[in-house]
């Protein structure tokens, strides 16, 4: 009858329980400990911040993302790789939970007292029979998904050698302790069953193959139990030094990385950026040093695993740009790491972490795109710390000449082309018949048209096509005319809190005098901030109820609408190849990946998609302030990087974005690229134009 | 040491300029305020020289004009110590022989040592304040200074002439100097600061002396620029643009 | 009543400004409506031959070492005492770094008023008048210049230096500077501009930028096409003052007055202080977004298009023009 061994080959003298026992409930003191001793400077430095709500919740995202692993599995390679030695320590812990539940629970019930214990210890032991048998098998095989996943990481890390891993001992170690450890109990196990040849060894295929290497050396029986009780003991003592020195190598992630996905954010969008921190008194906090930080912001850095999705895929890293987010990350850990214990004891000048630790230029080169969000495995949140250091470099007024320019234009006018307020509706005057004005009349979509629809010349026209569309779909529209300010978004982004309040409260103002049912507009940026914050500003004077509760639409979701009921109907069927971009404020951030797809559909376009589509769009660069800020150095543009990569694309004619900063970036970049003759860039709007 | 600065409100030029019925000035219904840029520059240039240890406070001195109370608010916000505004029957377009007169009256009390203020502004028709405020106060006047160093007890400022060529000179003080450009461009403050310091300061008001009328330029009348000499406009996109362009060019000898 | 008119001759390191001249055809038009003469006022040390080309019917030339340079208080205290001794009907000094230092404080001193940014004079039925032109360029001012002596404080424009040049000189007579020994201000030093670049003021074609140049990125798209054009960059003020252009390339007041065969004014919107500069390029070509833009008005082409658009367009026009 099959069943597990106790210590088996191991002198019963020895004592290995107690041993055995003691010394991993050693090691996993050791290791908790110094874990704590890391790990209270996150709420000891780091501000207080709510992430204990909504547990059933957190539960269910700790076992997608930290088990499950779904986002780690979104690149092939390395996802499998990962997830092959993730679910095998899995299985292996299990499975020794399992076998010291299943020797020592009769004992700790006969301790309590129970008679069944005492009477029939047999009840309380489950490994044995064919429960053994696949117990037995499961883990064998989870051994051989080790082995796999192992070559794979030994042919990537030091064959392949991609860019965004940096390799350093510290791995090197994690490394070999695993496959020690591994390799090990395999070994031991192979070992056992070369001596003992039960009847039953094809269930521990991995163990029996590798038995019969030991078999062919004609060792005797003695000697292979010398041998076995020899790899015991290391076994033994490699999972002891592991566990001791997880805190200081790359394993550490096992701990903070479901750490971090079980504290992630659950309370706002990934659209709402957090209020300015605040004092009792109401003071403002400043990202100033590690102590401006929440607790989660400083576990952020230490759950970090160096994968360097998110530098791939951020655009401003390609576009050869000082900012790697993941740097920004990795240098939060290392700060804390330094000046963790100064900052606790509150003596001593620390560096600042802007202008010292991260440079201006890094903070200053974020796009806001979302791309290192959308990308981190283990929910690390880029932007929100960015913004952070970004609102203490806005208080110090270190800020380019440009931007400077572009805030104060802001201001003043409302908007950042410094034209007065009252030529915000220049474009519309040309109209017939002329848009109804919402400040005076109830109108059943509110049209916030926004500052480059509004203002910029070259993207006029395609606001006053915007407008008749609207009129032939006999929508009643209006908008606020002079009324409208920048709604802020980028603003926000850039840290510059005070005016994105300022621009709130004007357009609240005037949004509130108004009656609308449902609020449209083409800037995704616009979209953003009126779907996500405006309706959850705290102060009075920046939010209403009306607000709460009006859709907001993206005019792609508002033209699907409306083809779908049949309000607008399409003459002929276009036969363009195009291509479509997602833009981040309405893909990544929003989730409106389909809208604009069955729109271009409707007009009779054929869709070919880009490599990077849907959550992987790659940003045109303009984002996050960028648009406003001088450029600097770099190597390649990100809307050239873009069009390049449509113009790869065969066929292709027709690049189709649905947001006006796109359309004057990619339009520029098809001319810098001399892409002329290959691609025009055109709007969603000229499309349903010219299909009516 | 105390460092003054006299500051203005000008039209804005980006809003349209109306002028009103009578002719004589511009429509105060349509004009929009905003801080003289050379004022900005004065203010800059002082908030400096208080960072370099030169001036032990900047006292900021302003008519009570519409719109005075944030651009005040926003010099405090800078650096400023002191911000004050006089108090009366002011409009923005007082004539600047009036407005340095009641200036001075009021800065004799201050026991100023060093004066700045922007050497003119856009819509100056009686030349500039500085040195009309110079004489009042018997203090000698520089202008188109582009650079001040403060060391012992006088004043070395880069005077700029045309063709690049700056004049290094000593100014005894106290002086009045007219600001060209501050040594660093105007510094960004950001609004949560405004309002902050909105909070905190305050702003001193003090009675103007009465205004005098005489010295202003006489039975003015303005209009807008004459157009008879227009410019012939190209008609197009970028590309119709550029083309006829080549044709002038070309026609002109220059290609 | 004093009829004549007293021009006040701004000079600098042996040079007199192009502006001395244009007030002095300025004086010309007062002085034919009141019947007196313009008399050239010229403080100088050793300076006398300065005067060889004036248009003017007397020079009051004032010798005194104080005057080998230019300090604020030696004129101030002299042309006071000009003033008072002669009464003239009115004093025309340049609307400058060199005037403005003096204009207004005698007007404050004297009790006198004045007049600044004064284009053009005039005369009307006896009344003396003027046309001021303030706001960035974007507003004229008409009024009168009351008696018995008007200040007025002049920038170019309104005349051509050639019709203030004469081809005799003058008559010389000889006044007195009061006691000049403690001035409060004095030069130290000249700093020369840089050397080594251009000299703009010597180029046949200018590529000139102004604020809608945006920042200094773009500027790189200005040369090209100065490149392709054979000619060079340069800018208005703005420009400079944000460094994206050393000194040496400012066009306007207090930089460099140019006289181009072509003048390509890209996004800068004609403000005074610059259009003195440029008033004597042969073809002014202005691009502005902005249609009410003062340059439209001394331009004699135009174009309302974004100049960071058609740069790189009008670029490659040209090279394709010039055969690749």
């Amino acid at each position: 009858m099959p069943i597990r061994p106790e210590f088996w080959g191991i002198p019963h003298e020895w004592n290995p329980a107690l041993w055995s026992y003691s010394m991993m409930f050693l090691a996993a003191l050791i290791l908790l400990v110094r874990v704590y001793l890391h790990a209270r400077w996150w709420w000891q430095v780091g501000r207080p911040e709510r992430r204990w709500d909504q547990l059933p919740l957190r539960m269910w995202r700790l076992i997608r993302y930290a088990i499950v692993q779904t986002k780690v599995l979104d690149q092939r390679y390395p996802g499998v790789m990962h997830v092959a030695i993730a679910w095998s320590f899995f299985v292996f812990f299990i499975g020794t939970t399992l076998a010291a539940v299943n020797s020592h629970l009769f004992e700790v019930l006969q301790l309590l007292g129970n008679t069944t214990a005492r009477e029939h210890p047999e009840t309380f032991v489950f490994l044995k029979g064919d429960v053994y048998l696949v117990f037995k098998l499961i883990l064998d095989l989870a051994v051989v998904m080790f082995l796999i996943g192992a070559a794979l990481v030994g042919y990537r890390r030091f064959v392949q050698k991609p860019a965004r891993l940096t390799l350093d001992n510290r791995f090197v170690f994690t490394f070999v302790m695993l496959v020690v450890i591994v390799v090990g109990g395999l070994i031991v196990e192979s070992l056992r069953l070369a001596v003992e040849k039960p009847a039953w060894a094809w269930w521990m295929p991995a163990g029996w193959l590798v038995a019969q290497l030991w078999l062919v050396t004609g060792a005797s029986n003695e000697t292979l139990v010398t041998w076995h009780l020899g790899f015991w003991l290391v076994h033994l003592g490699t999972v002891v030094l592991t566990l001791v020195t997880l805190p200081v190598g790359t394993l550490v992630h096992v701990l903070t990385s479901p750490l971090n996905i079980f504290f992630s954010k659950l309370d706002r969008p990934m659209g709402q950026l957090a209020p300015m921190a605040q004092t009792q008194e109401g003071k403002p906090i400043y990202a100033s040093t590690l102590r401006g930080l929440t607790w989660k912001q400083l576990l952020d850095g230490d759950a970090c695993t160096e994968c360097g999705r998110c530098q791939d895929a951020c655009p401003a890293f390609a576009a050869g740009t000082p900012l790697s987010p993941k740097q920004v990350i990795v240098s939060i850990r290392e700060a804390l790491k330094r000046d963790g214990a100064v900052l606790v004891r509150g003596n001593g000048a620390t560096p600042l972490l802007v202008g010292e630790t991260i440079q201006d230029a890094v903070v200053w080169s974020c796009t806001t795109c979302g791309a290192c969000v959308r990308e981190c495995p283990v929910l690390i949140e880029h932007i929100d710390t960015i913004v952070d250091l970004r609102r203490y470099l806005v208080s110090e007024g270190k800020l380019d000449a440009q931007l400077q320019d572009a805030l104060a234009k802001l201001g003043r006018y409302g908007n950042s082309f410094g034209k007065s307020e009252r030529l915000r509706a220049q474009w519309a005057q040309t109209l017939q018949p002329k848009l109804k004005d919402a400040r005076k009349e109830p109108v059943e979509y509110l049209w916030f048209v926004g500052d480059y629809a509004a203002y910029s010349p070259s993207v006029v026209d395609l606001t006053r096509q915007t407008a008749q569309v609207f009129q032939r779909a006999g929508l009643d529209v209006g908008i606020l005319y002079e009324a409208e300010r920048n709604a802020g978004n980028d603003v926000r982004r850039i840290g510059e809190e005070g005016l994105f309040e300022v621009l709130v409260e004007k357009n609240v103002a005037a949004l509130s005098k108004a009656t609308f049912q449902t609020i449209v507009t083409t800037d995704p940026h616009t979209y953003n901030t009126l779907k996500n914050e405006y309706p959850r500003m705290t102060n009075e004077q920046m939010t209403n109820d009306k607000l709460q509760r009006t859709p907001v639409l993206h005019y792609a979701e508002l033209l699907d609408t409306l083809i779908t009921s049949g309000k607008l109907k399409f003459s002929k069927k276009l036969n363009y190849t195009v291509t479509y971009h997602d833009p981040c404020y309405l893909g990544r951030y929003n989730g409106v990946y389909d809208a604009p797809r069955r729109v271009i559909e409707a007009t009779g376009c054929k869709l070919v998609e880009m490599p990077r589509h849907r959550d992987r769009a790659f940003c045109c660069g303009a984002g996050g302030g960028r648009i406003w800020m001088e450029e600097g150095a770099v190597k390649e543009r990100p809307s050239e990087a873009r069009i390049r990569e449509a113009a790869a694309l065969e066929g292709v004619t027709v690049f189709v974005t649905a947001c006006p900063k796109d359309v004057t970036m990619f339009r520029d970049a098809v001319k810098t690229t001399g892409n002329e003759s290959r691609l025009v860039v055109k709007d969603l709007i000229e499309l349903v134009n010219e299909a009516l | 040491m105390n460092l003054i600065v006299p500051i203005k409100m000008v039209p804005d030029l980006v809003e349209e300029l109306v002028i009103d019925a009578s002719g004589a000035r511009l429509d105060p219904e349509a004009v929009r305020l905003k801080l003289n840029e050379l004022d900005e520059h004065a203010i800059e240039q002082a908030i400096l020289l208080k960072e370099k240890g030169a001036a032990s406070q900047v006292i900021v001195v302003a008519p009570d004009i519409e719109g005075i109370d944030e651009v005040l608010f926003t010099a405090a916000a800078q650096g400023a110590d002191r911000l004050i505004k006089l108090t009366g029957r002011w409009s923005y377009d007082v004539s600047n022989r009036a407005l340095a007169r009641v200036l001075a009256n009021f800065i004799k009390t201050l026991r100023p040592e060093l004066i700045l203020t922007g050497v003119q502004a856009h819509n100056d028709l009686d030349g500039a304040v500085g040195p009309a405020l110079a004489e009042h106060l018997g203090m000698a006047y520089v202008g188109y200074v582009s650079g001040v160093i403060i060391a012992n007890g006088s004043a070395r400022v880069r005077k700029e002439f045309p063709g690049g060529l700056i004049a290094e000179m000593q100014v005894q003080l106290p002086a009045v100097l007219g600001i060209q450009a501050a040594e660093k461009p105007p510094r960004y403050v950001p609004i949560s600061k405004i309002r902050a310091t909105m909070k905190t300061a305050t702003i001193e008001t003090f009675p103007a002396a009465v205004l005098e009328t005489i010295g202003a330029p006489v039975n003015v009348h303005l209009f807008p620029p004459e157009t008879r000499e227009r410019a012939t406009m190209i008609e197009g996109d970028v590309n119709a643009v550029a083309a006829r362009l080549v044709e002038i060019f070309k026609e002109h000898g220059v290609l | 009543m004093n009829p004549d008119i007293f021009v006040v001759i701004e000079h600098l390191r042996g040079q007199v400004s192009d502006l001395s001249y244009v007030m002095l055809a300025a004086a010309r038009v007062l002085a034919n409506a009141t019947g007196g003469k313009v008399i050239a006022v010229l403080l100088g040390h050793d300076a006398e031959s300065l005067a060889r080309d004036f248009a003017a019917d007397r020079v009051l030339y004032i010798e005194h070492s104080a005057f080998a340079d230019f300090s604020p208080d030696a004129y101030q205290r002299t042309l006071e005492n000009v003033i008072k001794e002669h009464a003239p009907r009115a004093v025309l000094f340049g609307d400058t770094t060199i005037g403005g230092d003096v204009a207004a404080w005698l007007s404050t001193r004297l009790n006198l008023p004045l007049v600044s940014a004064c284009r053009t004079v005039s005369a009307e039925d006896g009344t003396l008048k003027f046309v001021s032109q303030i706001c960035g360029g974007k507003m004229m001012a008409e009024g009168e210049l009351p008696g018995p002596t008007a200040l007025v404080m002049m920038v170019p424009g309104g005349y051509k230096p050639e019709q203030g040049r004469a081809a005799q000189a003058p008559e010389l007579v000889s006044g007195a500077a009061p006691a000049l020994d403690d001035l409060r201000v004095r030069v130290n030093e000249y700093i020369e501009p840089a050397v080594g670049d251009v000299d703009i003021a010597k180029e046949a074609i200018l590529v000139s930028v102004g604020r809608g140049i945006q920042n200094q990125d773009n500027i790189e798209l200005a040369k090209e096409l100065a490149q392709v054009l054979g000619g060079v960059v340069s800018g208005s003020r703005p420009v400079i003052d944000q460094g994206w252009l050393p000194p040496t390339r400012l066009v306007g007041k207090s930089g460099k007055a140019v006289k181009p065969k072509l003048y390509l004014a890209l996004g800068i919107s004609g403000a005074p202080e610059h259009v003195e500069a440029i008033g004597n390029a042969e073809m002014i070509i202005a691009i502005n977004t902005d249609p009410a833009a003062p340059i439209f008005n001394l331009a004699k082409f135009g174009a309302q298009v974004d100049i960071l658009d058609l740069l790189p367009v009008l670029t490659e026009h040209v090279q394709q023009a010039r055969g690749g």
